[in-house]
């Protein structure tokens, strides 16, 4: 079982890297979610693997560790933040830029004046 | 409290004496002249201590843990430093009076001047090596500040910029010094530092901390080559000169020598960095200030070549060479300050500096004529003025050194050829501005005798001259002894004050450089056109060149690092990460702990092979957006669906909530873009990234590995106890968030909903037109919102939201709590709005989700300050039960106050993002480009 959560981690990882590399916005997003799902799971089982003891009180034999499950809660509630957060920050460059590209290459009609003037500065 | 009182009152009078600008500048120089005079009667009680060679001590404790502390003390070697700041500076401040015109910034001038005398009184004071590092860098600043009082002018700027980065850079070293010596004696207090000389020389850091301190002491006090910055300060006005720039600053490089001469003194490195760049200062400056045809150049030069002069004599190492080096101090202090007071009177009187067009000045200010010629001849070492005397020491000295073979020449030969130039400057100070003829073309013509009050600071500094060298030993005797036995730890040798000698070694060499110099002078059309052979180098051009060939590679190495690229800045950081982790991952291998694995169970293997499938597929399948969201989603699911399996419902429920916002948020998004990305990295790029990414996922598999099968102990056993005696809820988890960990969580609700107004107010007024169709080049439907959905989703609402309080009511106690709750009425709500449109919803919501984040917010915050009204801490929380028909027994925590801010924040956060992007609809767009126009 550790070994294939182990694996789980790994493909969500491997996959969400090889996205972030991407050279479009959207991609990028999608990539650091699922890297963001992976990094969840992955200080969710630094309490270990229980099967059937969920921390509540009463309710088993044996809890599972409710610490980093507490934190993870936040985390993925922050994590939606921060997604939100950047796919309108993409947007906002659709709208200004009109280019969803992150790689730095710019239309050359928006960064020609721009550049010139940062170089006489 | 009377070291502390002198040093911090200046620091005092420089917020008050700008409240005097409408009273005008008498008012307000005689306001800033109170502090001096309340520290000079503080020190006067103390004076028959220090002159037995007394020692007093005032520690207050500041930062004991970093060795720092608030400790200043008083010896003879302060004191005299003490004294010439407070005495120049109070005359400075009369001067200044009438130097400045009453439309300048008369308050900052003289707010900025006593910032700089209390951190001048701070060096000298301060018992601390760290601290006295503080106001070090302090009269660096104010320096700089002073220097570019005219900001207007650009050389004053300029000179400003070089002489504070001289000294700042100087003052960097020192520190770096000064940490080193703490660290060989393990205190920065003076008093363990000084005792600790023999330790420190011994030390195999010494070579090290010398050579640092020494760097601080030579940029401050402008020697070689470390002196180009000094001449470039005369852009200041000539208060600043004169104090800052000839009597105190550039003296507190020579005071930190003196001041560690007991700890660094005394070794041959000692002997040959100190006393060789005091010769090569002393050499130069003299030389260069005979050419200078600015009035204050040819000062600056000489005060160059003085400051070599202590310098050198203080490297002799000899103790009678750091009494002949105080005794200096003090006599450049009094003939230099009164000169650049003279020179500003000329300046302020006939409008330039140029020794060229100043001539003759005797006819028209005789008065000026005469002190500006007695302090001038005492810079030249003229018999009977305090010059001579310390000169003469000097010329002693430099007999006394033991150089190997013919190298013993070299003092005396370099003490009197500074000697025959210094006569040969001070000689042209006197013919050229007040004789040789008549003056050429003054912008202020005639010129005439300034106001009488600005000549009584010139006239009583140049009585001192007078003073000191007739009577020496009454008039500062008693005073340099006590600095000298301070300086030498005690020990001082045999000397004798007076005013000749006898017939001596020391005496020819005077006659030499006296007549020598005049001979000079008068030769001087030769000289003048020898030097003119050697083209000059101005080092403010070299200085500016430097500094911005500096700044435009650092753009350069900039612009390559940070090229914009997040492909590539994403690229390095992973590649950083796993660099890293490479040595650790490589030992660990695939490591399985003590604790083995556990068996597979069908179900599980079969969910997690679909949460990989999809995962991969998200990946290789990107370019299809539309697709890789929906392969996305399910994997969402089944990670909520691995929450379930491994013990953990409270995630798995805000998991299956976030997953269904987020989907809803990425549809809105792709909405906007294309909805397929361009093939356009080349293969051999993209086998790169696969490599990369494998190679993540490598690590991250075998970490998870090592760290699963390990045995641990977990804290958690203290919240599984305490959470139902302590926070009165058996959800351990929620109990945490609302409770134990509370403050936590405030900070989390407070990060989502700065995040939310950041969305709101990064998509307000933007414009985005939507694609006309889909990629394939469909149009968008023309329907109107399904009327299947939009009758399924209204009477939905109420049951979702009945839900909602159910989970947020039971959330203490099951599964549950503020933050699934708030998800769950997000989710209720942006279904409405899915089904029935933006408008019709919109109009339906009688609140704004500003609000309703304020106010959550407001809850969590108030509900957490509630238990400081009870005297405990912050988010202490309590509870009790209370029965409700139907429900039964409850319990009502003040925790669950807590929960409903965090409940109405996440709502308030989730719906303010995606109504954000919602409403850039066309209608929207539309609607607001009217209203914009």
């Amino acid at each position: 079982m550790e070994l294939l959560f182990a694996l789980v981690i790994g493909v969500l990882v491997a996959s969400g890297v090889y996205l972030l590399l991407r050279a479009r916005t959207f991609p990028v997003v999608v990539g650091l979610t699922l890297i963001s799902y992976g990094v969840n799971l992955f200080l969710f089982s630094t309490g270990r693997l229980a099967t059937g003891s969920q921390p509540i009180l009463g309710s088993a034999e044996s809890y599972s560790d409710p610490l980093p499950q507490a934190l993870v809660l936040t985390a993925i509630v922050i994590g939606f933040a921060m997604t939100a957060f950047v796919v309108v920050l993409s947007l906002r460059n659709q709208a200004d830029n009109d280019d969803d590209h992150v790689d730095g290459r710019q239309p050359e009609a928006v960064t020609e004046p721009e550049s010139a003037e940062v170089s006489r500065q | 409290m009377t070291l502390p009182l002198v040093v911090l009152l200046p620091f005092i009078g420089a917020m008050f004496a700008p409240l005097f600008v409408q009273a005008g500048r008498t008012a307000i120089a005689i306001a800033a002249s109170v502090p001096a005079l309340i520290a000079l009667a503080a020190l006067y009680p103390h004076w028959q201590t220090l002159a037995d060679g007394g020692v007093l001590v005032q520690t207050y404790q500041w930062l004991p843990a970093l060795g720092i502390s608030f400790s200043l003390r008083l010896d003879g070697l302060s004191l005299l430093f003490a004294l010439l700041i407070l005495i120049i500076g109070l005359l400075i401040i009369v001067y200044a009076r009438y130097y400045l015109k009453a439309k300048e910034n008369v308050g900052k001038f003289y707010s900025l001047l006593l910032c700089f005398k209390g951190a001048m009184l701070g060096i000298v004071l301060s018992s601390n090596l760290l601290l006295m590092l503080i106001f070090w860098e302090l009269t660096s600043l104010v320096s700089f500040l002073l220097i570019s009082f005219w900001t207007h002018k650009q050389d004053a700027r300029r000179g400003a910029r070089m002489a504070l980065a001289v000294t700042g850079g100087g003052g960097l070293a020192l520190l770096a010094g000064i940490l080193l010596i703490g660290r060989i004696v393990g205190s920065f207090e003076l008093d363990d530092v000084l005792a600790a000389g023999d330790l420190i020389k011994a030390h195999e850091l010494y070579p090290f901390a010398l050579t640092l301190v020494l760097l601080g002491a030579f940029t401050k006090s402008a020697q070689f080559p470390f002196h180009f910055w000094l001449p470039h300060a005369m852009q200041a006005p000539t208060p600043v000169s004169a104090y800052l720039h000839s009597a105190t600053m550039v003296k507190a490089g020579v005071f930190l020598m003196a001041r560690l001469y007991p700890a660094l003194a005394g070794t041959e490195q000692w002997f040959y960095m100190v006393s060789f760049t005091g010769m090569a200062t002393l050499l130069l400056g003299a030389y260069v200030a005979m050419f200078k045809h600015d009035l204050k150049g040819l000062l600056a030069h000489s005060t160059v070549s003085h400051l070599g002069l202590i310098t050198l004599l203080l490297g002799m190492g000899t103790q009678l060479a750091a009494v002949a080096a105080l005794f200096h101090v003090i006599n450049h202090a009094t003939f230099k300050a009164s000169l650049f007071m003279a020179a500003g009177i000329i300046d302020h009187e006939t409008g330039t500096r140029d020794m060229r067009r100043i001539n003759g000045l005797w006819r028209f200010m005789p008065h000026t004529a005469t002190l500006a010629m007695v302090a001038a001849s005492s810079m030249a070492g003229v018999p009977l003025l305090n010059g001579f005397l310390s000169k003469e020491m000097f010329f002693a000295e430099s007999l006394q050194l033991n150089l190997p073979g013919i190298w013993a020449w070299l003092p005396p030969i370099v003490a009197t050829l500074a000697g025959i130039f210094a006569v040969a400057y001070s000689a042209r100070f006197i013919h050229d501005v007040f004789f040789n003829g008549k003056p050429v073309d003054l912008p202020i013509y005639p010129p005439h005798e300034p106001p009488r009050y600005m000549k009584i600071p010139v006239e009583i500094l140049v009585f001192a001259c007078i003073m000191v060298g007739v009577f020496p030993a009454i008039s500062v005797g008693p005073l340099l002894y006590a600095a000298a036995s301070a300086t030498l730890g005690g020990d001082v040798p045999e000397y004798h004050l007076a005013v000749m000698h006898g017939f001596n070694l020391p005496l020819m060499m005077s006659f030499l450089a006296f007549f020598g110099g005049l001979l000079m002078y008068s030769q001087r059309k030769r000289f003048f056109d020898f030097h003119a052979r050697f083209r000059e180098v101005d080092e403010k051009a070299v200085f500016e060149a430097v500094i911005s060939n500096l700044v435009s590679k650092a753009h350069r190495l900039t612009a390559r690092i940070e090229n914009g690229s997040l492909q590539r800045y994403a690229m390095l950081l992973v590649v950083s990460a796993m660099a890293v982790s490479l040595v650790p991952l490589v030992n660990l291998g695939i490591a399985i702990g003590d604790n083995g694995l556990s068996p597979v169970d069908w179900p599980t293997a079969v969910a997690a092979a679909v949460l990989m499938v999809c995962a991969l597929a998200t990946a290789l399948m990107h370019r299809e957006r539309f697709f890789a969201l929906v392969l996305l989603s399910v994997v969402g699911l089944v990670v909520a669906l691995a929450f379930v399996r491994f013990s953990a419902p409270d995630l798995a429920m805000t998991q299956l909530s976030v997953e269904v916002v987020t989907i809803v948020l990425l549809m809105l998004a792709l909405f906007y873009m294309p909805s397929w990305t361009p093939l356009e990295t080349t293969t051999g790029r993209r086998i790169r990234d696969i490599v990369i990414s494998l190679a993540a996922g490598t690590g991250m598999t075998l970490i998870t590995l090592a760290m699963l099968t390990d045995p641990f102990s977990s804290i958690s056993d203290f919240f599984l106890e305490n959470s139902k005696p302590g926070g009165g809820g058996t959800n351990v988890v929620n109990v945490i968030l609302v409770d134990f960990r509370g403050f936590d969580t405030l900070g989390e609700i407070t990060v989502l909903a700065i995040a939310a107004l950041g969305i709101y107010s990064m998509l307000k007024n933007m414009a985005l037109t939507p694609p006309p169709g889909d990629g394939q080049g469909h149009p968008w439907t023309r329907d109107a919102y399904p009327v299947m959905l939009r009758q399924l989703a209204r009477p939905m609402l109420p049951l979702a939201l009945m839900v909602s309080v159910y989970i947020f009511l039971r959330g203490h106690n099951l599964p549950g709590g503020g933050f699934i709750a708030g998800l769950i009425t997000s989710v209720a709500l942006i279904l409405q709005y899915i089904a029935s449109g933006m408008i019709w919803t919109q109009d339906r919501i009688p609140f704004r989700y500003h609000n309703v984040i304020g106010i959550g917010l407001l809850f969590a915050t108030v509900a957490g300050a509630g238990s400081l009204a009870f005297s405990y801490p912050f988010l202490t929380s309590t509870f009790g039960y209370i029965t409700w028909p139907v429900v039964g027994k409850f319990e009502v925590a003040s925790a669950m106050v807590f929960d409903l801010g965090v409940y109405l924040t996440v709502i308030g956060a989730t719906l303010l993002a995606l109504v954000s992007i919602g409403r850039l609809s066309p209608h929207s767009a539309i609607k607001s480009k009217k209203e914009g126009a």
